[in-house]
């Protein structure tokens, strides 16, 4: 699925990284917890998760996830904005709830990891 | 580089509580891997192990420091923190056990899954603790 269509799906504005929108990803998962994401072994995915601080993009850098979706209307700093573009991310935000994007883009066909 | 002995060191400090810089250490780490040419799957897997470190420092610690050594066939990370120390390793080491704090639940942490992940993650893992003084790690991953 391309970054594209999953901000389409999730009526999502992107913040950073808009050069990479054509990127396709296979995968998603959904998660605030970064120690669970820390331990996936899947990298061309797109995380969804509410936690919005630098935290967030750092695991991404070091699980080289890149394309993160900030639900529930959260804004990512500029801090995090910063960091994101600095490792060729692309940043979405979209308005509607983890539940809500989890389960739309898993209708559209994104894969689960498990 | 040092010419003489092939080798490379980097020092970083860590501070306890902040999250802010938690990550920075990995990610000079992570870049001079690249430059060196090492291959994609092994860096992921030693910066996920260093970062999961740092996390700890900065969650479970006071302070502490960050040794680098990478040499033509391996890297050697040190992380040595001064503070409560793990009284039960072994129990430490089990996946769920933590004793993370709120403050750090919810930065996105304390699932206690970051010491198992270290083990996964790297192919030597010591872990030496005292009570009230401090924990050191050392991690060491082989090039392919
Ligand atoms: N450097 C340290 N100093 C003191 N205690 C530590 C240190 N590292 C780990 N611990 C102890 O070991 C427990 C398990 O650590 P582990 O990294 O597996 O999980 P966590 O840090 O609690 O959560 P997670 O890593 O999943 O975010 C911690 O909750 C803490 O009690
Ligand atoms: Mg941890």
């Amino acid at each position: 699925m391309k970054l594209r269509e999953i901000a389409a799906v999730l009526n999502a504005t992107i913040s950073c990284g808009a050069e990479r929108i054509d990127d396709e990803v296979e995968m998603g998962y959904s998660s605030d917890l970064m120690s669970d994401v820390l331990t996936l072994d899947t990298d061309n995915l797109v995380l969804i998760t509410g936690l919005v601080n630098l935290q967030a993009i750092r695991t991404a850098e070091m699980a080289d996830i890149r394309a993160i979706v900030l639900v529930r209307n959260k804004k990512a700093t500029d801090q995090m904005l910063e960091l994101a573009c600095e490792n060729g991310m692309c940043i979405l935000e979209s308005p509607y709830s983890l539940f809500k994007s989890s389960g739309l883009l898993f209708q559209a066909g994104l894969k689960p990891i498990y | 580089m040092d010419p003489e002995t092939q080798s490379m060191k980097l020092t970083f400090n860590i501070h306890g509580g902040d999250f802010t810089h938690a990550g920075q250490p990995s990610s000079e780490v992570k870049k001079v891997l690249k430059q060196l040419g090492i291959d994609g799957k092994t860096i992921k897997g030693i910066v996920i192990a260093l970062y999961e470190a740092e996390v700890n420092v900065v969650a479970h610690a006071w302070k502490g420091t960050v040794e680098v050594e990478i040499d033509e066939s391996k890297i050697t990370i040190i992380v040595r923190d001064e503070g409560p120390g793990i009284p039960d390793i072994e129990l430490a080491m089990q996946a769920g056990y933590s004793t993370a704090s709120k403050k750090v639940r919810e930065m996105g942490f304390g699932a206690g899954m970051g010491l198992p992940n270290m083990k996964k993650n790297t192919d030597e893992l010591i872990i030496e603790s005292e009570v009230d003084k401090g924990t050191t790690v050392k991690m060491i991953n082989y090039f392919l």
